[in-house]
């Protein structure tokens, strides 16, 4: 049985060419005598693939993405550069080929230092969140490592909690954004939550209500906002009803009725925004006005991406 | 004559600190670097623990009237309590007893024979393991480890009874150390039995970020919160995170999978064949979420850094198996 398993080389090359957090995403059986011909194709395939997706290109901007890590390529929430660059491989695929992505003023998001990215959500599954990630991964003008705050649920879920861990995923505390904001890293924010990325089809475009979290930390962190307005993810996956008894039986914020399990290919419009410095407040009333000024501006940063579409597919 | 005089003098200038737990790994470790500096006295509710010459050792149970001896005939100027039972040891009865009810004994002698420096080992364990958690907890942050589970009790309220003490008696000068995992060699806590075997579970898609300690780096740590007698409650633990489940694999352990879902399975699992020593159905879910901690205010007032780097902790498991096996 032990012959069947990896020569040591063939291991320390897989160490090298990020085989090992491979199999740290997709799990191994390695632990399992039984089956160990399959995890070695399996692997194999695997490392295929990472190989394929992780082009000369992504290894140079991960690279040069400032980020300090320990001695295992970890960041204190999770985040693993070798499953990154694989998931980024393939995001860039759907970025540039399937939502076939428009970006503007990319040279908005700071090349360094503490910075909130602040977009409007909607699209059912969080696909937005994903491309701006992507977009500021890829940056010309100085790639980043943007966070998304993830549901509170998703580090109860196998395999799917490590993994977006990995990828830079945190859970939406604000005590995670302040230690972040303290470390100068980007942050992506979408203030509507659920609210905006469960709306129904018929809402598309419309900003539902705002937290005031974000200005909160914004303020107390003097970290600039930069707005990301999003038009396409809306038309990905429309959603035409929304079955929430059902939902609320098995947990979940949202259930949809779409058309489509699957996102649809609408072309992604992302219009980033002047980044916007506010200092502190006096009271919340006037948290909850340059709120106000936030949203005013995704709006008209929305209202330029649709004036700019031509055709939603 | 006058030589002789001169040591006697320094010998009582020498401070007098009474070390509990002296025959766990940390306290050998600690008690070797205070010794020759201070008069130190090894206290052990386990046995009487073999000591270098000069330093007094006791057989005696902190919640036990015999305790009180030892204050009586010493002039102990500090304290470092570090022997605490853990869970697999006994039942959860006569943990409460010996860790809180033992505990607050202690600080009431220290109080009544004017002791003026109390140092707490307490554990990362307090925080409770949960979803939830923020990465970098900082000392502020709520304990909810009894959330978790009942079998935690006695940690969480050994913290409260030593904060307790820490606002209303500030001339006890407490300060209370939460260190993450402590590893290496002699360490008989529950991750390092765990670590040791060849064979150990772990949990399918759940593989939590965790930070590791090396025995000596706590017992440095230990010794400064000591010297540099500065009150309060600090995390002690390294600016490095490794997952669980990379852990085992540097370790050189075999991966035993458990069914994680659903979430009382493990625990079910855990407890049928007697995983208490290594696996206890009470610690599932510091297995399953990661409870990361801020160890910068403890490194900042101290100038503390751990010495050895992960890899310098796993390679000790490694070995250790290598040899095993021949």
């Amino acid at each position: 049985m032990v012959a069947a398993f990896p020569e040591p080389d063939f291991c320390t090359n897989l160490m090298h060419s990020g085989g090992s957090r491979l199999e740290a995403i997709f799990g191994s059986a390695r632990g399992i005598d039984s089956i160990p011909m399959l995890s070695l194709g399996s692997l194999d395939l695997k490392q295929r693939i990472a190989t394929r997706l992780v082009t000369p290109e992504i290894e140079a901007l991960v690279a040069s993405i400032p980020k300090p890590l320990g001695s295992f390529g970890y960041d204190p929430w999770g985040y693993n550069e070798d499953t990154f660059k694989v998931a980024l491989g393939a995001a860039r695929l759907l970025y540039d080929h399937y939502f076939r992505v428009t970006a503007h003023g990319l040279e908005n998001i700071p090349s360094e230092g503490r910075v909130l990215i602040v977009g409007n959500h909607s699209g059912q599954l969080p696909m937005d969140g994903a491309l701006v990630g992507v977009a500021a991964a890829t940056n010309p003008f100085g790639p980043r490592l943007a966070r998304a705050m993830i549901e509170r649920f998703f580090p109860t879920v196998p395999w799917l909690g490590n993994f977006l861990n990995a990828l830079g995923g945190v859970i939406g505390d604000p005590v995670n954004c302040s230690k972040m904001l303290d470390m100068d890293e980007a942050i992506i924010v979408f203030p509507e939550g659920v609210r905006g990325s469960g709306k129904l089809y018929k809402k598309r475009y419309q900003l539902q209500r705002f937290g005031n979290g974000f200005m909160h930390l914004a303020m107390n962190h003097r970290a600039p906002i930069v707005p990301v307005g999003i038009v396409g993810c809306e038309e990905t996956m429309p959603a035409l009803a929304n079955l929430s008894p059902i939902a609320k039986l098995l947990g979940l914020p949202y259930l949809p009725i779409v058309p489509s399990l699957l996102p649809l290919p609408a072309r992604v419009y992302l219009n980033f925004g002047k980044p916007m410095h506010f200092s502190p407040a006096a009271s919340e009333a006037e948290v909850t006005e340059r709120v106000e000024d936030v949203k005013a501006e995704l709006r008209t940063l929305i209202q330029a991406g649709l004036a700019e579409r031509t055709s939603i597919y | 004559m006058a030589t002789k005089t001169s040591t006697r003098k320094s010998a009582e200038a020498k401070k007098t600190v009474l070390v509990t737990g002296a025959a766990g790994s940390l306290a050998k470790r600690v008690i070797a670097k205070l010794h020759g500096r201070y008069n130190v006295i090894a206290v052990d509710f386990r046995r009487k623990v073999e000591t270098d010459a000069g330093i007094p050792s006791y057989l005696v149970e902190l919640h036990k009237r015999g305790f009180e001896d030892i204050f009586a005939e010493h002039r102990i100027d500090a304290v470092i309590h570090i022997g605490r039972i853990f869970a697999h040891e006994k039942t959860r009865q006569q943990r409460y007893n010996a860790n809180v009810l033992g505990c607050k004994k202690l600080l009431e002698l220290c109080r009544k024979y004017k002791v003026g420096q109390v140092i707490i080992h307490s554990t990362y364990f307090v925080y409770g393991a949960s979803a939830y958690n923020p990465a970098l907890i900082d000392e502020d942050a709520p304990l909810k480890a009894s959330e978790v589970t009942q079998d935690l009790v006695d940690s969480v309220e050994l913290e409260s009874l030593a904060n307790i003490y820490l606002w209303k008696h500030p001339e006890l000068n407490i300060t209370i150390l939460r260190p993450c995992n402590v590893l290496g060699p002699g360490v008989r806590n529950s991750m390092s039995i765990l670590l040791s075997r060849s064979l150990v579970p772990v949990l399918l898609g759940f593989s939590p970020l965790m930070q590791f300690l090396h025995v000596d780096d706590m017992s440095e740590a230990m010794v400064l919160a000591f010297e540099q007698n500065k009150p309060g409650i600090y995390n002690v633990a390294p600016d490095d995170y490794v997952p669980y489940q990379e852990a085992v694999n540097q370790c050189g352990c075999r991966k035993l999978p458990v069914l994680s879902v659903p979430p009382s399975l493990p625990k079910l699992v855990a407890t049928m064949l007697n995983w208490n020593a290594f696996f206890p159905p009470y610690l599932i879910n510091y297995f399953k979420y990661p409870v990361i901690l801020d160890g910068q205010r403890f490194r900042d007032t101290f100038g503390w850094k751990p010495r050895r780097n992960l890899n310098d902790i796993f390679t000790y498991y490694r070995k250790q198996k290598l040899v095993a096996t021949g």
